[in-house]
C-alpha cells in the first residue's frame, strides 16, 4: 500500500460560530451537499478506496441517522471518534490513530474544496522521497458581501510567510506573522545553500499534507506537538537545515525500513540508493560544490496552484464564496429532479434547487442555493443568498445577499438584506431587516 | 513485450526478427497493438506531444509536463509504489545515466520481490515474471529503457525462471535478492574498479584529457587516477540542452582536479591542446558501434582529424546484440520544450507549436563508428571496437 488517507473532521469551525453552533462544520451544506463530501469526493476521484475519518460522536451520529446527510461515496469510511471537549489538535488526532497508520499518510481537512490535481503533490512526495509535501494556492479576493458585516472585510488574519526556492517547489521557510517578533529572520545556513529564495505572502494553505510514516511515529514520541499546521510543518521545514544529523529520536533514523526488523536489509538498500545518487548526473541546484539536496535527508516540498478552485471553508465569507463556486465541481443538474418547481418562476442558471423543494409561482431565484425540503411560496425574490434545509419562505418575501439557516421560517412580506438568520428562527411578517439588525442571529450566539 | 529490442542468440535457436514496437510509432496498427497490450496490463497509455520532425516521426516524443502518474490512481495499486517512484524519477531526470538507472531499477525490483507473495496454485518462477511485465511496460512508457536496463531485466528473468519449483518462497526470495546484489557488485561496482585499473595505465603525467558530458565511469577513472597521484588536467566539453558537463565539472573540481569547461562549439579550438579523449558509452553494439550521448560522434570525429586517441570506457553488461549504423533508426526523443531558453524574462520559442514550418528536435543518443574509436576499455581488458561480438559470444557461452 502506498498511501493512507486521513480526513480531519473534528474541527469546531470557531471562526463561523453563527453557522456551526447548531450544525457541526463537516455537515454544513455547501451547494446542498455536506461540506465533508468535497474532500471525500476528491479522494474518491483520484482512486482512494478507503479513508480514515477522524470526527466527533455528534457527526458520526448525524451521518448514520439523518437522511438529509447522504454522503454518497463508494469508499470504505473508517470513522474514528474523539471527544469533542478533548481539545485535540490535528497532530494529536494523528497520534491517536498511530496504530492504524501502516504506511505514508495523506492528511486532508474536511473544509477543503478544491479541484486541484492531487498527483502534483503526491509526485513531489514520491520523486524526491520527501518527508512532507503540501498544497497551497494563490488566494483570491472574496467578492461577495458577507452578511452581518458592514463595509469591506478587514484582513484581521495574520499573514503567512512562505519561502520557496528558484523552482518554486522546495519549501525553505515557513512562518506566521504571529510568531515573528520584529522581522523575518532567515538563517545564514539556508541562504548559503539557497541564495535565491522567493517569499510569498498571498497564499492559502489547503491543509493537505503528504507525510512519511516516520513522521507519525515521531509524533508518537513527541507529545508536545499538537497542531500539524501550526507546529509540525514549521518544525519539519526548519529541520531540513539543522546541523545535527545524528540527534536522537530524529526522523532520519526512523526513515529506514524497519518492516522486517532486519537492519541488514535497510542498510543494503540505503547503499544502493546512495550508489544511484552517486552515479546519477542530476542535481537540484547549481553554483556550489554540494551534492544533490546538499546531502540533506529531510526534504519538504510544496505545490502552489496558480489557477483552479481551492477554498478552505472556515469563515463565513469563505462559506458564501464556496457555495457560489461549488456547483462547478460536480455536474449534477442544477434543479434536483424531485423538486417541484412551478412553471411560472424564474430560476437563474447559477442557482441550485435541492431535493423535495417546492417552488411556487412567480418566484425569482438568482445566484442562490435552495436547500433540501425548502418551501418557497409565491412572489418571492431570492437573490445572492444561501437557503439551507427545511426553510419555509412565505409569500412576497425579498431576500438578498443573506444566509438563512435550517428550519427557519420567514414570515410573509419580509424584506431581508445581507443578514444571517439563525437556525429555526422565525422572522415576523412584513419585517424589514438589513445588516444593521443583529438580533436576527439565534439566541445561542447573542453574545 | 517490455524489452525494447529483440535478441538473437548467436548459437541457439534463431527467432523471427521483428521490428521492435518503439521504433514504429508512425504505424497505426502497431500503435493500436501497443495500446491493447497496455490496456490488458492496466497501464495507462502516454500520449505523444508536439510536432515531430519527419525523419524521427517513428519514435515516441513525450512531454515532461504530462507525467504518466496523472492517469494513475493515488495510491497506486496496479503498479508497485517503488516502481511508480522509479518511473517518476526517470521521466523527471532525477535518475539519469546508464549505471544509475540500472542500479535504481534493480533496487526497485528488490522491493517488488520482497513484497511479493505467490498466489495459490501458482509457481513463483512463472508468476513473478508475469508480475514484472506490466512494471517494465510502465517504466518503458516513462522513459524508454536503456540497453543496460534491458540486460539487467533479462538477467533477472532468467534467474527467476531458473528457480526450482520445489523451492520454498522465502528461500527463493532470498536467493533472488542475493543474485541481484551480486549482479550489481560484479557488473557495476567491481567492473568500475577493474576499468579504472586498466585506464590508469593509459594516463601519463602531463596529459590533457578531454571528456564529454557526464559519464559516471569516466569520472570514476579520473578521480582514481588523481588519487594515485597522476598529474593531468581535464577539459570538460558540454552541450545543450542537458548541460550534464556542469555536474561532471563540479565533481572533478571538488576532488581538486584542474579543469577547463567549454561548449561543444569550441571543440575544434580546444582540440590542439588535448592529448587523449575519454568517452563513456550508453551501449556497445554488436557491429562495434558505440551508442552514447548525442555529440559523442562529433567529438570522436574531430579527435580523429587531429590524431588524438579516443578511448571508450564501457562495462560488459552494457554490450548488446543490436546492430545499428546510423542514429536515426533507433533513438530517443526527449521533451522538445527543453530547447526553449528564457533570457531576461523572454522566451523566444515559447509559441513554437504555432509556427507550422518549425520543429524542435531533442535527440538523446548517437552512434559512433568503430573507425573513430581507438580502444575500448572494459572489465575484461582493453579490446578494439571490433571485438565486441567475441565478448558477446563468450558471455553467452558462460550463461
Amino acid at each position: 500500500m502506498e498511501l493512507q488517507a486521513v480526513l480531519m473532521a473534528a474541527g469546531g469551525g470557531s471562526r463561523m460560530m453563527d453557522l456551526t453552533y447548531n450544525t457541526p462544520k463537516p455537515l454544513l451544506p455547501v451547494g446542498n451537499k455536506p461540506l465533508i463530501w468535497y474532500p471525500l469526493n476528491l479522494l474518491e476521484r483520484v482512486g482512494f478506496e478507503e479513508v480514515i475519518v477522524i470526527t466527533t460522536k455528534e457527526v458520526q451520529k448525524m451521518i448514520s441517522t439523518d437522511p438529509k446527510v447522504k454522503l454518497d461515496v463508494k469508499m470504505k469510511l473508517d470513522l474514528v471518534c474523539i471527544q469533542e471537549d478533548a481539545d485535540m489538535g490535528t497532530a494529536d488526532a494523528l497520534r491517536h490513530i498511530q496504530q492504524k497508520v501502516k504506511t505514508d499518510v495523506l492528511v486532508v481537512s474536511c473544509d477543503l474544496i478544491t479541484d486541484a490535481a492531487l498527483h502534483e503533490v503526491v509526485d513531489l512526495f514520491r520523486a524526491h522521497n520527501a518527508t512532507l509535501s503540501m498544497l497551497m494556492s494563490k488566494a483570491h479576493e472574496f467578492t461577495e458581501t458577507v452578511p452581518g458585516q458592514k463595509g469591506k472585510k478587514k484582513t484581521g488574519e495574520q499573514r503567512d510567510f512562505v519561502g520557496v526556492d528558484g523552482t518554486g517547489k522546495r519549501l525553505l521557510f515557513m512562518a506566521n506573522e504571529a510568531d515573528l517578533d520584529e522581522g523575518v529572520v532567515i538563517r545564514k545556513s539556508i541562504m548559503r545553500k539557497h541564495p535565491r529564495m522567493h517569499i510569498k505572502t498571498g497564499l492559502v494553505d489547503a491543509h493537505l499534507y503528504c507525510l512519511k510514516k516516520s513522521v507519525v511515529d515521531f509524533l508518537a514520541d513527541n507529545k508536545s506537538i499538537s497542531s500539524i499546521r501550526g507546529e509540525l510543518v514549521p518544525y519539519l521545514v526548519r529541520k531540513q537545515f539543522s546541523k545535527s544529523t545524528n540527534s536522537p529520536k530524529v526522523i532520519d533514523e526512523t526513515h529506514q525500513n524497519l518492516k522486517k526488523n532486519d537492519s541488514n536489509i535497510s542498510s543494503r538498500d540505503e547503499e544502493l540508493l546512495h550508489l544511484t545518487q552517486e552515479r546519477s548526473c542530476w542535481n537540484d541546484h547549481r553554483g556550489d560544490m554540494s551534492d544533490a539536496y546538499h546531502g540533506g535527508r529531510l526534504r519538504c516540498y510544496v505545490h502552489i496552484m496558480d489557477e483552479g478552485i481551492c477554498y478552505r471553508v472556515n469563515t463565513l465569507a469563505a462559506y458564501i464564496e464556496a457555495n457560489r463556486l461549488a456547483p462547478k465541481l460536480f455536474d449534477e443538474p442544477a434543479v434536483h429532479p424531485s423538486a417541484v418547481v412551478s412553471e411560472r418562476c424564474l430560476i437563474g442558471a447559477d442557482s441550485i434547487i435541492g431535493a423535495s423543494c417546492q417552488i411556487s409561482d412567480k418566484t425569482s431565484i438568482k445566484r442562490s442555493t435552495i436547500g433540501v425540503s425548502t418551501t418557497v411560496r409565491e412572489k418571492v425574490k431570492v437573490t445572492n443568498s444561501i437557503i439551507m434545509h427545511g426553510v419555509t419562505i412565505e409569500e412576497g418575501c425579498n431576500i438578498q445577499g443573506s444566509v438563512i439557516c435550517s428550519n427557519a421560517v420567514i414570515g410573509r412580506g419580509a424584506d431581508i438584506k445581507y443578514c444571517l438568520v439563525g437556525s429555526a428562527q422565525r422572522i415576523e411578517p412584513d419585517g424589514e431587516h438589513t445588516t444593521a439588525s443583529p438580533h436576527l442571529m439565534s439566541k445561542a450566539c447573542s453574545a | 513485450r517490455g524489452v525494447p529490442y529483440q535478441t538473437v542468440t548467436l548459437i541457439h535457436q534463431s527467432m523471427v526478427k521483428r521490428l521492435p514496437e518503439h521504433v514504429q510509432v508512425d504505424d497505426p496498427a502497431v500503435v493500436k497493438r501497443l495500446a491493447k497490450k497496455l490496456e490488458r496490463q492496466q497501464i495507462p497509455l502516454r500520449s505523444d506531444y508536439g510536432y515531430k520532425v519527419s525523419l524521427f516521426s517513428h519514435l515516441h516524443q513525450y512531454s515532461r509536463k504530462a507525467p504518466l502518474t496523472q492517469l494513475l490512481s493515488i495510491p497506486s495499486t496496479v503498479i508497485h509504489p517503488s516502481i511508480v517512484r522509479l518511473g517518476l524519477q526517470y521521466s523527471q531526470g532525477i535518475v539519469a545515466g546508464s549505471n544509475a538507472r540500472s542500479v535504481a531499477l534493480l533496487h526497485a525490483f528488490k522491493q517488488v520481490i520482497r513484497d511479493y507473495t505467490t498466489p495459490p496454485n501458482e509457481e513463483l518462477s512463472r508468476d513473478l515474471v508475469n508480475k514484472l511485465k506490466p512494471y517494465i511496460s510502465f517504466l518503458n512508457q516513462c522513459r524508454p529503457l536503456s540497453a543496460s536496463m534491458g540486460n539487467a531485466i533479462k538477467y533477472i528473468k532468467k534467474e527467476i525462471s531458473n528457480i526450482p519449483s520445489q523451492c520454498k518462497e522465502e528461500e527463493a526470495k532470498t536467493k533472488l535478492l542475493t543474485c541481484i546484489d551480486r549482479y550489481i557488485e560484479e557488473k557495476i561496482v567491481l567492473a568500475a574498479k577493474a576499468i579504472s585499473k586498466y585506464a590508469i595505465e593509459k594516463i601519463s603525467d602531463g596529459d590533457v584529457i578531454l571528456v564529454y558530458g557526464y559519464s559516471s565511469l569516466v569520472n570514476n577513472i579520473l578521480c582514481e587516477a588523481f588519487e594515485k597521484s597522476r598529474k593531468f588536467r581535464v577539459i570538460v566539453v558540454d552541450s545543450r540542452p542537458r548541460l550534464e558537463g556542469r555536474e561532471a565539472l563540479r565533481r572533478l573540481v571538488q576532488r581538486g582536479i584542474s579543469c577547463t569547461y567549454v561548449l561543444i562549439s569550441a571543440l575544434s579550438y580546444i582540440l590542439p591542446e588535448v592529448s587523449k579523449v575519454f568517452l563513456g558509452a550508453h551501449a556497445l553494439l554488436a557491429n562495434g558501434y558505440v551508442m552514447s550521448r548525442v555529440g559523442t560522434s562529433q567529438i570522436a570525429l574531430v579527435a580523429r582529424t587531429y590524431n588524438v586517441p579516443v578511448l571508450v570506457c564501457c562495462e560488459t553488461y552494457k554490450f548488446c546484440e543490436r546492430v545499428q549504423t546510423d542514429s536515426f533508426v533507433s533513438n530517443e526523443l526527449d521533451d522538445p520544450d527543453d530547447l526553449m531558453v528564457t533570457r531576461k524574462g523572454k522566451t523566444q520559442l515559447e509559441n513554437w507549436q504555432d509556427v507550422s514550418s518549425l520543429g524542435l528536435l531533442n535527440l538523446v543518443y548517437d552512434v559512433t563508428p568503430p573507425d573513430f574509436v581507438d580502444l575500448v576499455i572494459t572489465d575484461l581488458g582493453m579490446i578494439p571496437c571490433t571485438s565486441v561480438p567475441v565478448v558477446l559470444r563468450v558471455k553467452n557461452l558462460d550463461q
